[in-house]
């Protein structure tokens, strides 16, 4: 079994960048960015899953089966997004009466 | 192999200890993508909700106390921390830094579920709980401003139900952990409930901004 252990230091580091991006998100959340506001947040709360998911729930360093649930699990939550906003953003476009 | 084959945590439909814990992963990761989509269901709800009534969602919104929220995310990434602390240990076979590492998770987890009950009662005191009584200043529409907190009571509640679960989970561990039960060789429980105690920090790291912090620039 070649069970990869990670260093104390290389979980300190990560646990020091997650906290670091709680503040960032804090604080830029604060500074009028328009529209880029929830992209922003949306973008450090991904790299924020991605810290986590990779190291504390070492899919680094797991088998390639896993990692291929892993992304396909978040495909369906893509899919599940996408078709959905497809929906309700569009129901206006067309003009139908009574709407 | 032989010495693998000796090892009673290995069951007998698995070859190699390492088969056995990949199978145990790949459940687990599984499991985890239909809670997944299970959360995802209510994230979508959010944002559609959250495209129509913008307005009314905004000053919901900032009317939740951002300071605390952010303090219980570092609290909950801390308790995350600890947690691979503990998998950790348990890799190492490091029986009592198992066991100190869970009980700190177990601490950083319950003061999360503290400070997130006081945020409740804070809800129910200013008539902030979507029902009869409900009242939010600054919107003319309340039944748009209810709505925001009915998805707020859901999500967090649902990611509370999880932490409560974890709860139970780390407290089993810590029993287990005493009794001697992981070694370096088998450790599989450590290392799948460390997997879901990561799984609703995750959780956490999208409800914090998309409920306490977007919309927070806009004039009151």
């Amino acid at each position: 079994m070649t069970e990869h252990i990670d260093s104390i230091r290389t979980y300190t580091v990560v646990l020091l960048a997650l906290l670091v991006l709680t503040a960032v998100t804090t604080l830029v959340a604060f500074v009028d960015l328009g529209a880029y506001s929830v992209v922003v947040a949306l973008a450090i709360a991904v790299c924020k899953m991605l810290l986590v998911a990779l190291f504390f729930m070492h899919v680094r360093h797991s088998t390639k089966l896993t990692k291929l649930v892993v992304v396909g699990g978040l495909l369906w939550l893509l899919i599940l997004l996408m078709l959905t906003l497809s929906d309700f953003t569009t129901r206006g476009w067309l003009g139908v009466p009574g709407r | 192999m032989a010495s693998e084959a000796e090892t009673p945590a290995l069951q007998v439909q698995f070859d190699t200890e390492a088969q056995q814990k990949d199978a145990s992963t790949l459940g687990m990761w599984i499991f985890l993508i239909t809670e997944v989509m299970f959360f995802g269901g209510m994230f979508t709800a959010y944002t559609v909700y959250r495209r129509a009534y913008s307005d009314a969602f905004a000053v919901a919104s900032a009317s939740l106390n951002v300071t605390i929220g952010a303090i219980n995310t570092a609290v909950l990434l801390v308790s995350s921390f600890t947690m691979v602390m503990a998998v950790r240990a348990a890799q190492l076979g490091q029986r009592r830094m198992i066991v100190l590492f869970l009980v700190l998770t177990l601490i950083f987890g319950g003061i999360f579920l503290g400070v997130k009950a006081y945020e409740w009662n804070e809800k129910f005191e200013q008539h902030h709980v979507p029902g009869p009584s409900f009242h939010l200043d600054g919107v003319p529409q309340q039944g748009h401003a209810q709505l925001f907190f009915s998805l707020y009571f859901a999500m967090t509640g649902l990611h509370a139900a999880h932490m409560v679960i974890g709860v139970g989970l780390i407290s089993w561990l810590i029993w287990l952990a005493r009794k001697g039960t992981f070694t370096a060789e088998y450790n599989t429980p450590v290392d799948m409930v460390g997997l879901y105690w990561h799984f609703v920090d995750i959780i956490w790291i999208f409800l914090f901004p998309l409920l306490y912090l977007i919309d927070r620039h806009l004039p009151k």
